[in-house]
C-alpha cells in the first residue's frame, strides 16, 4: 500500500480529452461519406483505436499504472490487432 | 519445504458447519471446495443428459431410414446433445471443479481471489444452464441449428432459439468471472517461496485457459446477441438478404469457439501432468517446455480459428494462412505427449487407475490430433468437411481428450475430495468397458467419413450400414462402462474405505492436507525453501 502514489489530474486535461473523443467520434461518422472502399473499417478503426488509447491512459489511469498492467494492455491490443488482420485476410482476397 | 501441519482438530469442509445448514450451506457457501463440488454435480446431472441424447442419436442411426425418430427430431437432438455437452459441460468442466476445488490448495492459498465473485459465477452458470433446457421445454418446438447457431439458419429457423442463444450468452459471464478469478488468485495467492516456474502444471495450465476464457468470450457473447437482434429486429449485419454476411458469424463464432476447444483441453492436459509424474514416482520430464507449450498452445489458438471455414467460401489467402497456423498449433502440444512419455521413460510406474485413464487419453488424444492435421491441411479438410470424419476426431479431442483426463482427474483426487477410497476393481471394469466402447463408438466413424457419410443426416445409404451398427453398439458398451464409473464413485463417497492423506505419494500441496481437507485448507501457509518443487522426487 505505501507504493501506491495518488495522481490528480486536472479537470482541464479530462476536458481536452472528451472535446477530443467528441471530435472523433464526428470524425468517425463524416468517414462513412467519403468513399475509401474497403479502407473506411480502417479509417475507423484507427478513430477507435486512438479514442480508445484516451480513454484507457487518462480516465482508466493506465499512464500512472505499474508498466506490467501497461504491458498486458498493449499485449491484448495487439492481439486483437492480430485477429483483425488475419479476418481481413479473407475479406480483401475474396 | 516447509510442509503444511495437518489441523486435525478442525473438521473437514464436508463436515463445516456454519452460518447456514443443509442445503443452504452449499449454495451458499463462498468455500471454493464446496463450489467446486456445486459444479461437479450439476455437471454430472447435465452429462446424464447428454450422454441419453447422444445414445438416442446413436440408436436412430441403427439402421437406415427412420428407425425411432424423424429427422427434426434427430436435428433437435444434435442440437442440444452439442449445446448441453459443450457449453455446459466441457468448456467449465476441468477450470470449475478440479480448478475451483484444486488451484487454492495446490498453490497454498487459503481460497481464492475474489470468493463471492466465485459463487456468483456458479449462479450464472447455473442460470445459463437452465436457460438452455427451457429452451428444450417450452415455446416452438427444440432448436435445430446444431451447437454452432450458424447465420442465415439461425435467424430464419421457427423454433424455441432465443433461450438457448441466451443461455449460452450468460454461461460465457460465469466462464469469464471464473477465468478472471484464477488470473488473481494465481499472480497474488501463491504461497511464500512458490516462484512462477515451481507452480504445479495443472495451476499452470488453468492460468493459460483463463487468459482464454477472458479474452476470447467476449466476442461469442456479442455475436450470440448480434444473432438476437438479427432474428428480432433484422438489423442486418449478417442476414445476406439485408446486405450482411453470413460467413462474418462464422468468423466471429470461431474466433471465440477455436480457442474454447483450448479452454477445454489445456485444463485437461495440465491433470494429466499431474498423475503422470505421481504414478511414474519420478520428476516431470521437461517441466519449462511444458510450460511453455502450454502458453503458446494459448496463444497460437487464437490465430487459427479459420480451419473450421475453409469450405465456407473464405479467400484463398486466408484459407492457407489458417492451415499454415493449425500446423503450427500441432507442434506445442506435440511437445507435451513427448514430455509425458519421457516422464514414464524408467519411471517406477504405479499402474493404478488414474494413471490407466492418463494413458488411455494419450493414446485417444493422439488419435484425434493426428486426424486434426488431416482437417488442417487445406487439400484434405475439402474432402472430408462435413462428414462423420469430423465427428470422429471432435469426439477423440474432446470426449476422448476432455472426457479422459476429467475422470482420470476424478479417480486421482477423489480421496483429497471425499476422504474415501473407491473400489479400485469396480474402476478398473468401468475404465476397461469406457475405453473399449470408446474406440468401438468413434473408430468407425472415421471410415464413414472418408467413404462420404455426411454429419447430421438422420439418414444414410445402405453402404454405411455395417459400420454404422458397430459404432452403435460401441455406445451401449461405453454406457454401461460409464453406469459401473458413476455407480461405484456414487457409492465409495458414503461406504469407501477412509483415504489416507497422500495415497498415491503425490508431492504437491494438496497432498500434505488431510482427506478431506479442512474448511481454510491450511492452518499455517506453506513456504516452499530454493530447492523445492512441485515434482521432487
Amino acid at each position: 500500500m505505501e507504493k501506491e502514489k495518488h495522481h490528480i489530474v486536472p479537470y482541464r486535461v479530462y476536458f481536452y480529452i472528451l472535446l477530443a473523443l467528441i471530435t472523433m467520434t464526428f470524425m468517425s461518422i463524416g468517414l462513412v461519406h467519403i468513399n475509401l472502399g474497403g479502407y473506411s473499417v480502417l479509417g475507423a478503426l484507427i478513430f477507435s483505436t486512438i479514442k480508445s488509447t484516451l480513454v484507457l491512459t487518462w480516465f482508466m489511469h493506465l499512464k500512472f499504472d505499474e508498466p506490467f498492467l501497461r504491458i498486458m494492455v498493449v499485449f491484448v491490443i495487439l492481439v486483437f490487432a492480430a485477429l483483425l488482420f488475419i479476418t481481413y485476410l479473407d475479406y480483401f482476397f475474396r | 519445504m516447509q510442509t503444511a501441519v495437518p489441523i486435525l482438530h478442525e473438521v473437514s469442509y464436508l463436515e463445516y458447519k456454519g452460518k447456514y445448514k443443509g442445503l443452504f450451506s452449499w449454495i451458499l457457501s463462498t468455500d471454493h471446495k464446496r463450489i467446486g463440488l456445486m459444479y461437479m454435480y450439476a455437471m454430472m446431472t447435465f452429462f446424464l443428459i447428454g450422454v441419453m441424447l447422444g445414445l438416442a442419436m446413436k440408436l436412430e442411426l441403427i439402421a437406415p431410414g427412420r428407425t425411432i425418430m424423424g429427422p427434426q427430431t434427430y436435428n433437435a437432438l444434435f442440437t442440444v446433445h452439442g449445446v448441453i455437452m459443450i457449453f455446459m459441460i466441457v468448456i467449465p468442466g476441468l477450470p470449475a471443479v478440479f480448478g475451483n476445488f484444486m488451484l487454492p490448495i495446490m498453490i497454498g492459498a487459503k481460497d481464492v481471489a475474489f470468493p463471492k465473485l466465485n459463487l456468483l459465477s456458479w449462479y450464472i452458470y447455473m442460470t445459463g444452464s437452465i436457460l438452455v433446457i427451457c429452451s428444450v421445454l417450452f415455446g416452438n418446438g427444440i432448436p435445430d441449428t446444431g451447437w454452432t447457431f450458424y447465420a442465415p439458419y439461425s435467424f430464419k429457423t421457427g423454433t424455441n432459439l432465443l433461450p438457448a442463444i441466451f443461455g449460452a450468452f450468460v454461461l460465457g459471464f460465469a466462464s469469464i468471472l471464473t477465468g478472471l478469478n484464477f488470473i488473481v488468485t494465481i499472480h497474488r495467492m501463491r504461497c511464500p517461496g512458490m516462484t512462477w516456474l515451481k507452480m504445479p502444471l495443472f495451476a499452470w495450465s488453468l492460468y493459460g485457459t483463463a487468459w482464454i476464457q477472458l479474452l476470447a468470450t467476449p466476442v461469442v457473447g456479442i455475436t450470440l446477441v448480434l444473432v438476437a437482434l438479427e432474428r428480432i429486429f433484422g438489423i442486418g449485419v449478417f442476414d445476406p438478404a439485408l446486405g450482411g454476411d453470413p460467413v462474418l458469424y462464422q468468423h466471429l463464432f470461431w474466433i471465440y469457439s477455436h480457442p474454447a476447444v483450448y479452454v477445454m483441453i489445456l485444463p485437461a492436459m495440465g491433470a494429466i501432468s499431474e498423475i503422470i509424474p505421481t504414478f511414474s514416482q519420478k520428476h516431470i520430464f521437461g517441466y519449462k517446455a511444458i510450460v511453455a507449450s502450454t502458453i503458446a498452445i494459448a496463444f497460437v489458438g487464437y490465430f487459427v480459428w479459420g480451419h473450421h471455414m475453409f469450405t465456407s467460401g473464405m479467400s484463398g489467402t486466408a484459407q492457407y494462412t489458417f492451415s499454415i497456423l493449425t500446423f503450427i498449433v500441432a507442434i506445442p502440444s506435440a511437445i507435451k505427449v513427448f514430455n509425458w512419455i519421457s516422464t514414464m521413460h524408467k519411471g517406477s510406474i504405479n499402474p493404478d487407475i488414474p494413471f490407466l485413464w492418463a494413458i488411455s487419453f494419450i493414446f485417444v488424444f493422439m488419435i484425434g490430433g493426428f486426424s486434426g492435421l488431416v482437417l488442417g491441411a487445406l487439400a484434405t479438410n475439402v474432402y472430408v468437411h462435413d462428414t462423420a470424419f469430423v465427428v470422429a476426431h471432435f469426439h477423440f479431442i474432446v470426449f476422448g481428450g476432455v472426457g479422459f483426463a476429467f475422470f482420470g482427474a476424478i479417480h486421482y483426487w477423489y480421496p483429497k475430495m471425499f476422504g474415501r477410497m473407491y473400489d479400485k476393481a469396480w474402476a478398473k471394469i468401468g475404465w476397461a468397458f469406457f475405453f473399449v466402447g470408446f474406440l468401438t463408438l468413434y473408430s468407425p466413424m472415421f471410415y464413414l467419413g472418408m467413404m462420404g457419410m455426411p454429419r447430421r443426416y438422420y439418414d444414410y445409404l445402405p453402404e454405411f450400414h455395417a459400420a454404422n451398427i458397430l459404432s452403435t453398439l460401441g455406445s451401449w458398451v461405453m454406457a454401461f462402462g460409464l453406469l459401473i464409473i458413476i455407480i461405484n464413485l456414487f457409492r465409495s463417497a458414503k461406504n469407501g474405505a477412509i483415504a489416507p492423506m497422500n495415497p498415491w505419494n503425490g508431492k504437491t500441496l494438496e497432498w500434505t492436507v488431510p482427506s478431506p481437507p479442512p474448511t481454510e485448507n491450511f492452518e499455517d501457509i506453506p513456504v516452499y525453501g530454493e530447492k523445492d518443487g512441485p515434482y521432487e522426487y
